[in-house]
Formats: structure tokens, C-alpha cells, sequence
């Protein structure tokens, strides 16, 4: 069975939305490169759109953190709670037509931006739904609850009507959840992360956002290797260039693209996803990032290649 | 790995040679340090000639950024110099060309530190 991974928020630390400058930039730059072209008609236009540079015909998005995964005979995953779950639970009650859902939600860790889109995840408030949230921090619950508690947000957690439960998983330990092997590996992170492992027919998918990489500890290098090892999917903190992560922001709990390629290759993984983009960044400078990224992979290959894919919102993955 | 020396005027050349990665860049620290602490310390600056690299990973940039905080700590000067072109873009993708001034060639490079501040 295939996997469709889903890109509801890919943006880190807090949610960035374009601003009306930035997309008249895009416009000025889209009707330049337009001049002089026959574009009377839609198709022409899309077409020709399909042509600019993706930080012109598109936006890399700013929810925070939330990827679905999905997969025929397998449950509803989730990964992380940030501000794009409130885009991938109206897809969820459009897609289930009044019928109760079953929500399986993965939680890396309980940094805000990593939950503040569950008071804004519809399924929560509606009887019949079920929504299991896993993560591997004692305090999961009461990170959940402790949000939406006066005077945070007007709604308390108690007013929820599905059925919610939390389950505590312990770190490295494999578990079959929803249809998939999953194994969460601890990470380093201020509070600690967790990145998880999905295992489904074969596939395997990722997910290690929030994840500091110390470069010189070569046995826990080992470990990540290891863990994303013949993986066809990677999510990957790239948040910061490998200079800032080994000294103005060091200690600060991301990673780079560099480190993504490096481990990328040498647990011979399929495909690099950067993700966790850092706020500051516009669509143009991830764009570079995301260019300067496929041009390392190509440069430092040896034999096994990497696609190397910048996230969006809106972005799907079928493996 | 191989890491040669010698003195151009008031400058250390160091040359290193080959990849430096997971498996060397500890070795690399090793020889490194001492050599940048012992030139600050004798009032020299360093030009590490990149010309032999023919790779470096995050790990062997790391210890880049650790030889350059040792060398301003110790109020000496280092440069880099002669990276080939695979390198030089690495360094570029990684930001790490701010973090050490790097210069086409090893002359440039001497020239640069030995230049008053």
C-alpha cells in the first residue's frame, strides 16, 4: 500500500503569514515575466505560471507544524498539533461526511508551536469522534489541557465532546499503532523532542523535526543513521545554515540542511524533506535554501542519490 | 590525515589533506588546536591552505569554527585559502565562508592577516 504524506504546516517556531508586500513582490515579478506573452486564456496562464520560480508562483505557507499521513486500511495519523491542524481537520470532516473520524496524532514534543492547533481542531469538539494523542513527555495531558485553561483561551479543554485519551509511549521501544510500526528516538531539543519512525508494506517515513545534531558526537550520528536508515522519506529541521547551528544558535535545539544531506546519505535514504522553515525566511531565501540543498546532494553524492524537496503547506508526498 | 607546516614570515601555513568527515575530523581537531593555541600564543597568525581538501562534512566545519574562536580568543588571526572549487561551495552553502575569511590563494591569505588591524 502506498503512504500520502500530507504538509498541513511546515513553518518553525511560530506561524508566519505572507504579507501583502511580499505578495506584490511575487505579482511585479509574475506580470515582468509575463510581458509580451500570449496569456488570454487560464490554461495558458497556469502554464505559463508552472514556468516561474516557485518563491513567485507559490508560497512556502506559515502554519506550524502539522503533517498528515495516510494510507488505504490504515488510520488517520498526525504528526504534531501546530496551526496547521486546523486546515487538515476541515479536510478530515469534509472528506468524512458526518461519519465519526479516529484521530492518531504524534506529538514530538509539547513546544507551543507544536500545539496550538488543537483548540482550533474541529473533530475535538464534536461527540463520535476518537482522538488519540501519543508523544513520549509525561506532562503530554497537561500540556494539552494546560493551554486552553483560563485565561489562555476561552474554551476549556473539558468542553471537548469526542473522546479523547493520551497514551505515553516509551522512547525506542516499537509499536503497532493505526496500521503502522512506529518507534519514537529521542532527540536533542530544549525540553527534549522525539523523532518517530513509520513503518507500513515496506515503507518507511521520518519524522524528525526540532532535532539538534552535535556533529562531533560520531556515536550519536551512528544512532540517527541508523534510525533513518533505507528510509524513502526524511522530514528534516533545516531551520538554520550549519554555521548558525554550530555557534550563534548553538544549543538552540535545530539543525541545517547540511547535516540533512549528510545523514541523508549515509543512511541512504530516498528523499530529504526540509522542513521547519525559520520565520524570518521569505519564499525567496528558502527557495534558495532549498536550491543551494539539491546542489550539496549533487555535489557530495557518491552513488546513492537524494531528492531533496523544500516542505510547504500544502505539499503531498505519495511513497 | 596529513596536515603539513610552514612559516611564511609571521604566518603558519598549515596545509591539511584529503576528506575531512566523520571518520578524521577528530584527528583534525587534535592537530589543529595545539597549532592555532601555539601561534596565537607566539604573536603569528594561521592560513590553513585548503588546496589537498577534498572534502569536508559538517564535521570538519565544526572544528573550523572551533579553531577560529580559539584564534580570537588568543587575539591571533586566521584565514583560509586555495579551497578547490567543491569545497568553496560547500563552505558557501553552509554559511561557513562568514564564519572564516577565505581567500583565493595562499599569498592573499598571508597578506590578509599579516596586514595590520
Amino acid at each position: 500500500m502506498s503512504i500520502n504524506v500530507r504538509f498541513w504546516g511546515t513553518r518553525g517556531s511560530i506561524p508566519a503569514a505572507l504579507t501583502a508586500k511580499a505578495l506584490r513582490v511575487k505579482l511585479v515579478d509574475a506580470l515582468v515575466a509575463a510581458s509580451g506573452r500570449d496569456l488570454d486564456t487560464p490554461e495558458k496562464a497556469s502554464a505559463f505560471a508552472d514556468t516561474l520560480p516557485f518563491a513567485t508562483s507559490h508560497t512556502f505557507g506559515g502554519n506550524s507544524s502539522c503533517i498528515e499521513l495516510r494510507s488505504e486500511g490504515a488510520g488517520r495519523v498526525l504528526l504534531d498539533m501546530g496551526s496547521g491542524a486546523r486546515a487538515a481537520a476541515g479536510d478530515a470532516l469534509r472528506e468524512l461526511k458526518g461519519v465519526p473520524g479516529e484521530f492518531h496524532v504524534f506529538q514530538s514534543h509539547l513546544h507551543w508551536d507544536h500545539i496550538m492547533g488543537f483548540p482550533f481542531f474541529t473533530p475535538a469538539y464534536i461527540p463520535g469522534h476518537k482522538i488519540t494523542i501519543y508523544g513520549c513527555h509525561a506532562e503530554l495531558e497537561h500540556a494539552f489541557r494546560r493551554q486552553q485553561a483560563q485565561p489562555s483561551f476561552p474554551v476549556d479543554f473539558s468542553v471537548m465532546a469526542a473522546k479523547i485519551e493520551f497514551v505515553v509511549l516509551e522512547p525506542l521501544r516499537t509499536y503497532e499503532i493505526a496500521g503502522y510500526r512506529v518507534t519514537p528516538k529521542p532527540q536533542v531539543h530544549g525540553g527534549d523532542s522525539y523523532g518517530y519512525r513509520f513503518e507500513r508494506d515496506g515503507k518507511a517515513v521520518i519524522y524528525s523535526t526540532d532535532s539538534e545534531h552535535k556533529v562531533e558526537d560520531a556515536e550519536e550520528t551512528r544512532k540517527f543513521i541508523d534510525f533513518f536508515h533505507d528510509a524513502d522519506l526524511v522530514i528534516f529541521d533545516a531551520m538554520y545554515s550549519l554555521a548558525d547551528t554550530v555557534s550563534v544558535k548553538e544549543d538552540w535545539g535545530h539543525s541545517s540542511n547540511v547535516v540533512g544531506v549528510e545523514l541523508c546519505q549515509l543512511a541512504q535514504a530516498k528523499h530529504l524533506v526540509l522542513f521547519h522553515h525559520e520565520p524570518a525566511y521569505d519564499d525567496a531565501t528558502i527557495e534558495r535554501v532549498w536550491r543551494e540543498t539539491q546542489r550539496l546532494e549533487e555535489i557530495t553524492r557518491e552513488e546513492h542519490p537524494v531528492t531533496v524537496t523544500a516542505a510547504y503547506d500544502g505539499l503531498e508526498i505519495t511513497l | 590525515m596529513e596536515l603539513t607546516e610552514r612559516r611564511a614570515g609571521k604566518t603558519v601555513v598549515l596545509a591539511p589533506a584529503g576528506r575531512i568527515d566523520m571518520a578524521t575530523a577528530d584527528q583534525f581537531r587534535e592537530r589543529l588546536i595545539p597549532l592555532i593555541s601555539s601561534a596565537a600564543a607566539g604573536g603569528e597568525s594561521v592560513v590553513l591552505d585548503f588546496s589537498g581538501v577534498d572534502y569536508i562534512s559538517s564535521a570538519g566545519l565544526r572544528v573550523l569554527m572551533l579553531a577560529a574562536k580559539e584564534a580570537r580568543s588568543s587575539g591571533g588571526k586566521i584565514a583560509v585559502a586555495a579551497l578547490q572549487p567543491l569545497v568553496n561551495e560547500i563552505f558557501q552553502i553552509s554559511r561557513f565562508d562568514k564564519v572564516v575569511a577565505c581567500h583565493v590563494g595562499v599569498n592573499d591569505a598571508v597578506a590578509a592577516v599579516s596586514a595590520p588591524a
